[in-house]
């Protein structure tokens, strides 16, 4: 059997749902931006796919400038975890409940 | 790839490098010559704000694709690149007495609303996916980071906690919707998209659907449409007032920006397939929107579904997909600007040290203690309900016209309707203002030279952009000339 396209959008569309189903039912803050990482890693997966396919640098290129701001995503939503944790010694999202719906 | 053909034009992205070199210098001042009272930061900030904006004029008719294809200079983009400048000089001056009141006068917040006009330009220059994406997120986390300033209240971090989970989860969705449209075309350049758009074959054309719809789920999150908008209110809410109101008018134009350059000018060739999903979720965030408006009890959550109603009537005009139809965008955002900017500063005018007035029911009887702030606050409430004379009306009347042109008549009476009504809660504003009796003593705050600057630039604006339109709708109009690439 042959690893193609097909294979690698399957398996990045596995993972990308498995994030979205993570931020759906997981209530810890950390664990929740866990599941975006999962995502947006899926989407990098989906890139390189494409770019070895379509055989253009694009996706490649695109996948270091989703890992950059996945870094910067990383260290504004920790310091705001954090601050969260400093305020309520908690991070779980029910828990925000401040505000009415 | 011809390394040869990547033409640098630093005047082509000068407002970008100008606000940039601002925030570093503001960071530089603060961290050299630190000192008690910062509100010389944000006079450095204005400086570079009015500079930017100097050279945002020079742009103006400047037609060039540069560095690479990777941003584009055009009127379309010269004419974005005005609206977030002048909003955030805005922001900055009526931030001056506030963030010492409130305890953010920091070099920080100046330097990060800097960073975020920056993204905002980069949104509306992008020619490509890669820039798009880029300035999304040099926006997003600059928000992200100014909606939690205030880290030792609760309600400021626990919307920046909120803002930043939602908006990274969306950001997700757009990601992968770029990808699958990547996939589908083989291409992240708007302009090959368009042309691969035009002849895609069968077989490519799921991949693409769900693509462009992942992008719809994007861009919808970032401007605040129903029913991607349950983040709105609270972080609206939560963030810092001055905070709110650059959002609430930065980001959506910012937003439309790049929605519009992406779905009405690059996917037109599609508009059979996303116009009626465009058509729904217009209905649904009018209706919505103003429905919720009317239960509101606080003006900063009254002011944020107000602004997913506004969202809703620029996807009206999104819909109409003509020209037309496009420059009323333009033309409406800068209206919104300076009439949504203008609500939230009177907001935030009001109050004193770290304690706000919030609730609707506390505006009573500002019409007698403090008349000038009422009538500049009524004004922003008529504009932003859509009377004549001011600019409100005259932005609405467009969008609408573009919708009845572009056979959209239903629509039109919709939105019409829902902007009746939203009459109600901002006319109820109003009514507080003059004919009820306050219960106690509204705190008013010591008055600030320039953030009353600010309200009268944004009034006058607002009463200006109503009276006299046409040289403006001319500007939004001539900038769609050759927008396509």
């Amino acid at each position: 059997m042959t690893v193609g396209l097909a294979h690698y959008l399957f398996v990045s569309a596995v993972l990308f749902s498995l994030g979205v189903v993570g931020v759906m039912v997981r209530r810890n803050a950390i664990i929740i931006f866990m599941s975006i990482e999962l995502m947006l890693n899926a989407v990098n997966l989906t890139f390189v796919a494409f770019g070895r396919f379509h055989h253009t640098l694009d996706g490649q290129l695109f996948v270091f400038f989703v890992m950059v701001v996945a870094a910067a995503e990383a260290v504004v939503g920790l310091a705001i975890i954090i601050s969260v944790f400093r305020l309520r010694e908690s991070v779980d999202v029910d828990r925000m409940n401040l505000f009415k719906w | 790839m011809n390394v040869a053909a990547i033409n640098i034009s630093l005047g082509g992205i000068g407002p970008l490098l100008i606000l940039s070199a601002t925030a570093l210098v503001v960071l530089a001042i603060d961290c050299f010559w630190p000192s008690e009272r910062r509100s010389h930061l944000a006079y450095v900030t204005v400086a570079g704000c009015l500079v930017a904006l100097g050279a945002t004029w020079r742009l103006w008719g400047a037609q060039e694709a540069v560095f690479g294809r990777m941003i584009i200079v055009d009127n379309y983009s010269t004419f974005f690149t005005g609206i977030f400048i002048v909003g955030t000089t805005i922001t900055t001056l009526l931030s001056i007495g506030y963030t010492s009141r409130m305890g953010i006068d920091r070099a920080e917040y100046y330097a990060l609303l800097l960073f975020a006009t920056v993204g905002m330009i980069m949104m509306a220059q992008g020619l490509n996916l890669i820039t798009i994406f880029l300035g999304l997120e040099t926006l997003s986390i600059s928000l992200y980071i100014l909606a939690g300033i205030q880290r030792q209240r609760a309600a400021s971090i626990e919307a920046s906690l909120k803002y930043f989970l939602l908006g990274a989860f969306s950001s997700a969705f757009f990601l992968y919707g770029v990808a699958l449209t990547y996939g589908a075309t083989g291409s992240l350049d708007l302009e090959h998209i368009t042309r691969a758009v035009g002849e895609t074959t069968f077989a490519s054309k799921p991949l693409l659907l769900i693509g462009v719809g992942l992008m719809l789920i994007g861009f919808g999150f970032k401007v605040a449409t129903v029913p991607f908008h349950v983040w709105t209110p609270d972080v609206y809410e939560g963030a810092p007032t001055s905070v709110t109101a650059f959002m609430s008018v930065g980001a959506k134009a910012a937003g439309f920006g790049a929605f519009v350059r992406v779905f009405s000018i690059s996917l037109q060739p599609l508009s059979p397939d996303w116009t009626h999903l465009l058509w729904l979720l217009a209905v649904a965030t009018m209706v919505v929107g103003n429905v919720m408006a009317i239960a509101q009890t606080n003006i900063k959550r009254l002011l944020a579904y107000s602004s997913i109603a506004h969202a809703g009537y620029v996807v009206v005009a999104m819909v109409a997909a003509s020209a037309l139809g496009t420059s009323s965008v333009l033309f409406y955002l800068l209206v919104y600007t300076f009439m949504n900017l203008g609500a939230f500063g009177v907001v935030l005018v009001l109050g004193r040290q770290d304690e706000e007035v919030l609730a609707i029911d506390d505006f009573a009887g500002l019409g007698r203690r403090a008349p000038a702030l009422a009538a500049a606050m009524a004004l922003f409430m008529f504009a932003l309900a859509g009377i004549p004379p001011t600019a409100g009306f005259v932005g609405k009347f467009y969008i609408f016209s573009a919708a009845v042109q572009g056979g959209f008549v239903g629509l039109a009476v919709i939105g019409v309707l829902a902007s009746l009504v939203s009459v109600y809660y901002y006319f109820r504003v109003v009514v507080v203002m003059y004919f009820m009796e306050p219960a106690g003593e509204i705190p008013l705050a010591p008055r600030s030279a320039p953030a009353t600057v600010a309200l009268v630039i944004a009034a006058a604006a607002t009463l200006a952009l109503g009276l006299f339109p046409s040289p403006f709708i001319t500007a939004a109009s001539r900038s769609l000339v050759a927008v396509l690439f």
